[in-house]
């Protein structure tokens, strides 16, 4: 069934590159009148992944919501990407996800099945993540659409948020770039059999095992690396903790396929949004365009970008290692100097 | 000329792509109708060797490759 609909096609933009542009969403943002609870811990002020609202001393609700048009044209694959994209914020606030909502559009022709295989990616990756989902809302829709509204618990003394980061820390990633030049090629088949499974196997783990790993350091901040790529929300944790992230781009984890589609220009429009919204805080130093390109490149169900106290980094990047193999040690945060936010450099000299 | 106006990225890339790998011309007139392909489209020209002028009129674009 899967075979004969092409769910990408239906898509004008695809997963997390469907996102309106941080700037934009600001502006649209602005004016409204926000209201402040003493008991919420994270509101939408710092740009953060989830909102979280203190319940006890014990316990805060951390809730968050996902979806975007197909990424994948196997229905189970959106499925499934999608709600591992969606509970990635709990994890990315250090949370342990609980309870979920589907959010579902869908053309009124799309054959019964492929529904079906869609909403069974999406409730198989729930319950790995030891969450049920719950209900859900449903709408027709001429392009579909899918993802989850997800609720979970943090420790109010063991929310990571995504400010925080101190001069000194150490930054870690846990899994490589290259996702959005990827998808975007493969919609003109210009992706190996090979690299596309990489892409929807990364796209599909979720952020639960490297969650695990850093509640146990010090860690200053966190947040998931999604559709405002990097660099993007690179530049809303150094902003909202007044630190300059200097990024070892050498060590960073760049899928060698995505790098050589992205030096011949095969580069989703989300990547210029984010350059847009990010360029002006960012020093790119001697580092390739198409490096660049990469770092602006919007990520669906990326991995989290952590800012850990250094005296913790070297135990945190060995266990780390052991139970999510792509994280990679990716740079250090140092004291903000008053000019750029994010520092690029390509010899190991951070 | 390549009219790739109309087309969303990166479908004006593989049009050009087409071209370049099949007649590898000297030069090579490209119009868009997007920032984005614009954008695109030098680099693919770049990464080919070819030098890229942009002219604009009215929010189409023709981009000259030369090499």
């Amino acid at each position: 069934m899967s075979e004969e609909i092409k769910l990408t096609k239906l898509a004008k933009c695809a997963g997390c590159g469907a996102k309106v542009g941080a700037g934009v969403l600001a502006k649209l943002l602005q004016d409204i009148k926000v209201h402040t609870d003493p008991n919420l811990l994270v509101g939408f002020d710092k740009s953060d992944d989830a909102s979280v609202y203190k319940v006890s001393d014990e316990m805060a609700l951390v809730q968050t919501v996902d979806f975007f048009p197909p990424i994948a044209d196997d229905p189970y694959t959106f499925g499934a990407i999608a709600a591992t994209n969606a509970l990635s914020d709990v994890y990315a606030m250090g949370g342990e996800p609980k309870l979920a909502l589907n959010i579902m559009a869908v053309p009124e022709k799309m054959p019964k099945e492929a529904v079906h295989q869609l909403l069974k990616g999406g409730y198989d990756k729930v319950y790995e993540a030891g969450a049920i989902i719950t209900g859900g809302h449903s709408i027709l829709d001429d392009e579909p659409k899918y993802g989850l509204a997800v609720t979970g618990f943090v420790h109010p003394q063991k929310l990571l948020k995504n400010c925080g980061a101190e001069p000194g820390d150490i930054l870690f990633l846990t899994k490589p770039l290259g996702i959005g030049i990827l998808t975007t090629a493969a919609k003109v088949d210009m992706v190996s059999k090979e690299t596309y499974a990489r892409a929807i196997e990364l796209m599909t783990t979720l952020n639960k095992s490297a969650r695990d790993v850093i509640v146990k350091y010090r860690v200053h901040a966190c947040t998931d690396v999604t559709g405002f790529a990097l660099l993007g929300h690179g530049c809303e944790m150094a902003q909202g903790s007044n630190v300059e992230l200097h990024l070892d781009v050498d060590k960073i984890d760049l899928i060698p396929e995505a790098l050589e589609l992205a030096r011949i220009g095969i580069i989703p429009e989300g990547a210029y949004r984010n350059r847009a919204f990010a360029e002006e805080h960012v020093d790119g130093g001697n580092v390739l365009l198409a490096k660049q390109d990469m770092l602006y490149d919007p990520q669906t169900s990326g991995g989290l970008l952590v800012a850990v106290h250094p005296d913790d980094a070297d135990a945190l990047h060995k266990e780390l290692k052991n139970a999510v193999p792509s994280a990679q040690r990716i740079g250090i945060c140092k004291k903000y100097a008053g000019g750029k936010y994010i520092f690029l450099h390509d010899k190991g000299d951070v | 000329m390549v009219d790739a106006r109309g087309l969303s990225c990166p479908l004006p890339v593989v049009m050009v792509q087409k071209v370049v790998n099949s007649s590898n011309p000297s030069e090579l007139d490209v119009q868009v109708d997007a920032m984005v392909c614009v954008e695109n489209v030098t680099r693919f020209a770049h990464s080919q060797g070819y030098e890229v002028t942009v002219e604009e009129n009215d929010g189409e674009y023709t981009l000259h490759l030369k090499k």
